[in-house]
């Protein structure tokens, strides 16, 4: 009996918001958009951290990066030919991976800041020249060919490994494998191309040959050929820079090792070096700072959309309240032919629940095509992930907005003096 | 006092429906008591039919209230069925004249979101049992009252006498002690209001206690007797016929 009552008093409170179909939609489209901008706002939240996550993973969340970095001027500019030695050392990378615990390895990385051509076409990647193990640390993938090997790296082969973008850019109509490119002064055979580290696509059309892409030699021929000094021209002086090592990646054993690699790396090379030439990357902190980013990203916008669902629920009680005062003789009839004021309350509390809850099943609708619908309507595809979370969250706020905005004016019904409503005209 | 010792001919043996003693009404308005109703004794029985007649300000429609158990005296005690009503809490009091009170309108009072079936069922719903077999006693009712062929009209898409039909299949149909009828034929024209009065005609012929609240004489001569109010007391007791 009971829930054929429910049953009743809801197919009532339906029949009564269709007797303003209008005013009712609306009052809906308030929830709808609050629940439907919960949902799209987390989505957009959990996608942006997502990428930025997924950005940090890339470093690898078991490495500690080591990075050599040009210290401040010291200050005697005066001689026009300087020759600025810094940065991260072989005796820094021996250390770490001879003696250090919790390392699994410590890849180095040479740069060499040369031209990189085929024919007529020029670009200047980032060429690094490192052992073959920095494939595996760093996550990179192989697109064609091969990487770097031991033997490359034993006999100082003039082999190199193109990046995808590289690869792309300088034979865009056939495969890089097996032409010849010139490094410098030197040619180079292609041995290998990676796997782009983004969708191919979009890579594609942001490359920039000035700046971008990633070229692979053997660090022993990187030595043999770059070597260490570099020579920068900048405006009318030459700016000489002699860095033995640009980078270490050095591998942690266990996750729980991280930590502990990092203070290790960072204690060292406080000791080792005179001046601050060098910094630690932890992208595990990194990660974790995101983590924390995201929580902040997604409280706020959160509330912004909890904001908009507050404003939705204002409106249904306005409605609501209108309603009532509109319904005073219904009111009165209904309380002179029997009603409880609970049956009054009931009555109108579900109108609002229906009303509430039917707005946000629409809203949730709307929601979860929100990553869709953004993709479809924005130049710059922001990723927008919906978890299952969200929806559920929306939808019981919306009903519990229902309820909560829903008591008073259902309260104000309720205490109506029926002689007094039954007057109403 | 005088009018409660008037011969009633047969039916003063029947059973007391509703006993009013000493019913008192005060509303405040301001610094001022005003006594709408003021010490009024009475007694209707099964099977009576009266018309409650007065000029306005006479405590007609403050009687009317209490008679229906939406208002409370401010002194005295009202019976239903024996029942004190001031013994009810207003829980109680609203299902008791749900129970108890089948009330006709001026003005009908249909429920618009409801067709005719569910509102004659309406007081039924707010009763703690619903009986079984409700909705054939409905739509019996509705046959009563020539509004069987339109079940499932909305009360917009009927005139005025058939709206006002279905509020009185409604007034029936938890077959209350009495049926209070508020200026019943007010809205309709003449030859409507000849056939509601008609129907109630019927109905007291069936044995029910009808209540006709009415300002107008020619209405009120269509009742069994007429109570008439003035200055918040009973004035006169008429018999008609």
């Amino acid at each position: 009996m009971r829930g054929s009552t429910l049953f009743r008093t809801v197919r009532l409170g339906i029949s009564s918001l269709l007797l303003h179909k209008l005013r009712s939609a609306l009052t809906m489209l308030g929830v709808l958009f609050g629940v439907a901008s919960v949902i799209a706002m987390l989505a957009v939240g959990e996608g942006a951290s997502e990428e930025a996550q997924e950005q940090i993973r890339k470093l690898g969340s078991r490495n500690v990066i080591l990075r050599s970095v040009k210290p401040p001027d010291s200050g005697n500019d005066t001689s026009e030919i300087r020759i600025a030695e810094y940065g991260l050392t072989r005796e820094d990378h021996e250390r770490i991976e001879g003696s250090f615990p919790g390392v699994q390895r410590a890849v180095p990385v040479l740069q060499a800041p040369v031209e990189v051509r085929s024919s007529d076409l020029v670009c200047l990647p980032r060429v690094m020249a490192t052992l073959p193990d920095f494939r595996e640390v760093t996550r990179r993938e192989l697109y064609d060919g091969r990487f770097l090997t031991q033997i490359d790296e034993e006999t100082r082969a003039l082999v190199c490994v193109l990046g995808y973008e590289v690869a792309r850019f300088l034979f865009p109509f056939q495969s890089a494998l097996g032409q010849r490119v010139k490094l410098g002064e030197h040619y180079f055979d292609v041995v290998g191309v990676m796997y782009p580290r983004g969708p191919i696509g979009s890579i594609q059309a942001d490359f920039n040959s000035e700046t971008g892409g990633e070229v692979f030699v053997p660090l022993a021929t990187g030595r043999a050929y770059f070597g260490e000094r570099q020579i920068v021209i900048r405006g009318g002086t030459q700016d000489i820079q002699e860095v033995q090592l640009h980078e270490i990646v050095v591998e942690a054993s266990r996750d729980d090792d991280v930590k502990f690699v990092a203070d290790a790396c960072r204690e060292m090379l406080r000791r080792g070096h005179s001046q601050k030439d060098y910094e630690v990357i932890v992208p595990l902190e990194l990660l974790m700072r995101a983590e924390e980013t995201k929580k902040i990203f997604n409280r706020l916008l959160g509330s912004i959309a909890g904001i908009s669902l507050l404003v939705g629920g204002i409106g249904i009680m306005n409605v609501m309240l209108a309603t009532v005062t509109e319904r005073t003789r219904e009111i009165g009839v209904r309380r002179a032919l029997g009603a409880r004021k609970g049956h009054i309350v009931t009555q109108f509390l579900v109108e609002t629940i229906v009303l509430s809850a039917s707005g946000g099943l629409l809203g949730v609708v709307f929601g979860v095509l929100s990553p869709w619908l953004i993709d479809l309507f924005s130049e710059n595809p922001t990723p927008a992930i919906v978890t299952p979370f969200a929806p559920v969250l929306a939808f019981s706020i919306s009903v519990g907005i229902g309820v909560v905005f829903g008591l008073y004016p259902a309260w104000r019904a309720a205490s109506m003096d029926p002689v007094d409503a039954l007057r109403h005209e | 006092m005088t009018a409660h010792d008037l011969p009633r001919g047969t039916a003063s043996s029947a059973q007391p429906v509703a006993e009013l003693i000493d019913v008192q009404r005060v509303y405040r308005m301001g610094d001022v008591d005003v006594r709408a109703l003021d010490g009024v004794s009475f007694t209707f029985r099964q099977g009576e039919y009266w018309a409650i007649m007065g000029s306005s300000g006479s405590g007609k429609s403050t009687l009317l209230n209490i008679l229906g158990c939406i208002d409370r005296p401010s002194g005295g005690t009202y019976k239903v069925r024996g029942r004190d009503t001031n013994e009810l809490d207003d829980d109680e009091l609203s299902t008791f004249r749900g129970g108890q009170i089948g009330f006709v309108f001026q003005s009908y009072n249909l429920l618009p979101q409801l067709d005719v079936l569910e509102n004659i069922m309406v007081p039924v719903m707010y009763q703690e049992d619903v009986p079984e077999g409700i909705e054939e006693r409905a739509r019996m009712l509705a046959d009563r009252v020539g509004l069987g062929s339109r079940l499932d009209h909305r009360p917009l898409q009927l005139s005025g006498g058939q709206q006002q039909r279905v509020a009185i299949a409604r007034s029936l149909i938890n077959d209350p002690a009495l049926i209070l009828a508020d200026e019943a034929t007010g809205n309709l024209d003449s030859k409507t209001a000849d056939e509601i009065l008609n129907l109630f005609d019927e109905l007291h012929a069936e044995g029910k206690t009808i209540l006709l609240v009415t300002h107008e004489p020619d209405v009120g001569a269509r009742a069994e007797r007429v109570l008439r109010l003035r200055d918040g007391r009973v004035d006169t007791v008429t018999e008609n016929r």
